[in-house]
């Protein structure tokens, strides 16, 4: 019985009694869970127009953020070294499409999967042969980022929110809105949901394939940027953080690889889910469930939703 | 609606296929034909079931590369192109299985087939502004057009794959037409469709064909529709053409007899 009482009443008990630590754990939660959506952003767009599960994007994130940093540190001023790391993003996905897809075409997914797995490889060379594998400051202040940090009276207590997750979740919202109208409205974004839906007929109205994908890729390169600007700003730049990317598959498997709306609602709820899971129940087990809660949370919507809260219907015709 | 290039004058050849022979591995789908498609005409390909038809059209549009063999179009001579190539110079096609944008609305689907033909850069569009909405605005009126003609405009906004089947062919054609094609390559645009939905269709492509002075190879398997329609025929049997003429030729060639139309004892 008293198992049964920690598990299912007293962390709500808790909750009830300190309401202000309720709303601060909520609110960490959702700013990790913006980031996640960020990266899980990444994947989706790949995925949509590809079908290829890019395993590289999170290497992209900590490629990107290593090379705005390095740039800077080379002594081009940060608004320049910001637009070069765009270039070079672009170079990239340039690259990506003319010498991994390209001669690609047609071949099983599972072979461009793997593909992906040579590309994070490769860039976790380069970047080490021309930064160094030492973490880095990201330069958040020259980037004009705020910091210190906001508190609230709130609830009987306080609620203190750090600036830095405050844009963090502005820009993430604003690149989110901004990604979304680009898909709805125009003849780009019309043409790369065409070819999402059906590579055939997009080929006979016209649509070059090389062209769209360049461009999907470059999409997910400006997405790693700022996910690696403000992953940074939070923590610093390094090699270490492209674990979070795996943090994007529970989100992808709850919200549907192919949706946009989904990637943003299934980062929110495993960010908040595994911030309330480590701060009410992990006391129960010694703390630490934070890295694996998420894994279990997709495990169990899995369960009742096989293709995921927003993804598209598996209709097989046999 | 519809321009289309005058450098090549109705009933000159538009299109000419030569010496065309495809494989996959060991199957021969086409083994050396050649037939050619004049301006303004109606062109139909016929065949049973697995003689080359769809093949035909996929090399033409550039989805397959024949082995040997060349294709002219509009007086320029290849023997490979991308799809993406062939549409930019005016070849639109429609697919025997319907191969929609599912998810998009009838809308959005025909003015994917503008796309060639819209050319503002990327900054523009991202801006959704000044000439990216102009452009937006002159092509929603050609789409409006077409589907007036087509008589969709109820199903405007409906996502094309909650339609039914004959519907979602008419939009396929749409789409097709959206291109402003000098040549259309219709894949059975009449296959599982109830005998109403035939005549209409019917109508459509004889409209496109008179008003708009578009040529259009298509195939199908139904001869009422094939004979009325068509300005010539050209017959497929296991890869190999049998026979090409007018639609009364082909009626009274024996091998056609013999092949496709049931022996006459």
């Amino acid at each position: 019985m008293d198992i049964l009482f920690k598990i299912l009443i007293d962390p709500f008990l808790q909750m009830g009694s300190a309401p202000d630590l309720l709303v601060q754990t909520i609110w960490e939660g959702f700013v990790t869970g913006v980031l996640y959506a960020l990266i899980a952003l990444g994947f989706v767009l790949i995925f949509k127009a590809s079908g290829v599960f890019n395993f590289a994007q999170g290497i992209m994130v900590v490629f990107a953020g290593l090379t705005l940093v390095g740039l800077y540190e080379m002594g081009l001023p940060a608004p320049i070294a910001l637009i070069v790391t765009l270039l070079v993003m672009y170079l990239l996905a340039v690259t990506i499409e003319r010498v991994v897809l390209r001669p690609l075409v047609n071949q099983p997914d599972i072979i461009l999967f793997m593909a992906t797995f040579g590309i994070t490889y490769f860039l976790i060379g380069l970047g080490e042969f021309i930064f160094g594998g030492n973490p880095k400051q990201m330069i958040s202040e020259q980037l004009y980022l705020p910091k210190g940090s906001l508190e609230f009276k709130m609830l009987g207590g306080f609620v203190q929110l750090q600036k830095i997750d405050i844009a963090a979740a502005v820009i993430a919202m604003i690149m989110i809105i901004a990604l979304a109208l680009f898909f709805q409205y125009t003849r780009i974004g019309r043409a790369l949901r065409a070819v999402a839906d059906s590579h055939k007929a997009a080929l006979s109205v016209g649509i070059s394939l090389n062209q769209i994908w360049v461009i999907v890729w470059f999409a997910a390169g400006i997405v790693a940027l700022v996910t690696g600007i403000m992953w940074g700003a939070r923590s610093d730049v390094s090699f270490g953080l492209q674990v979070i990317a795996l943090k994007a598959l529970p989100v992808l498997i709850l919200g549907g690889f192919t949706s946009v709306p989904g990637a943003i609602i299934g980062g929110l709820i495993i960010g908040i889910g595994e911030k309330l899971g480590e701060f009410y129940w992990g006391p129960l087990v010694g703390g630490g469930i934070e890295s694996w809660l998420a894994y279990c949370i997709a495990l169990f919507f899995l369960l009742f939703r096989p293709q995921g809260l927003f993804g598209d219907k598996i209709i097989e015709r046999i | 609606m519809m321009q289309t290039y005058h450098q090549i004058a109705r009933g000159d050849t538009l299109l000419a296929v030569e010496h065309v022979s495809l494989s996959f591995g060991g199957v021969k789908a086409i083994t050396d034909v050649s037939f050619d498609i004049r301006k303004g005409e109606i062109r139909a390909i016929i065949g049973p079931n697995g003689a080359g038809k769809t093949s035909m059209l996929n090399v033409i549009n550039g989805f397959y590369h024949p082995q040997k063999g060349q294709i002219t179009f509009k007086g320029l001579t290849r023997s490979r192109m991308r799809p993406s190539v062939a549409a930019r110079q005016g070849i639109a096609r429609t697919f025997q299985n319907v191969a929609l944008f599912k998810g998009m609305s009838t809308l959005d689907n025909i003015m994917a087939g503008r796309t060639l033909k819209m050319h503002r850069n990327f900054f523009w569009q991202c801006l959704r502004h000044g000439p990216a909405m102009d452009e937006e605005i002159k092509h929603r009126e050609f789409v409006e057009d077409i589907i007036d003609f087509l008589e969709i405009q109820a199903i405007r906004k409906v996502p094309v794959g909650k339609l039914p089947y004959g519907l979602q062919k008419r939009v396929e054609l749409g789409r097709a037409l959206a291109m402003e094609p000098d040549l259309l390559l219709l894949d059975e645009p009449m296959a599982g469709m109830n005998l109403e939905e035939k005549e209409d269709m019917s109508r459509f492509i004889v409209d496109v064909n008179q008003q708009y002075g578009t040529t259009i190879a298509l195939i199908e398997h139904d001869m009422g529709v094939v004979m009325d329609l068509s300005d010539r025929v050209v017959v497929l049997e296991y890869g190999h053409k049998l026979a090409d003429g007018t639609p009364d030729d082909v009626k009274a060639n024996e091998d056609v007899i013999k092949a496709y139309l049931g022996v006459a004892h």
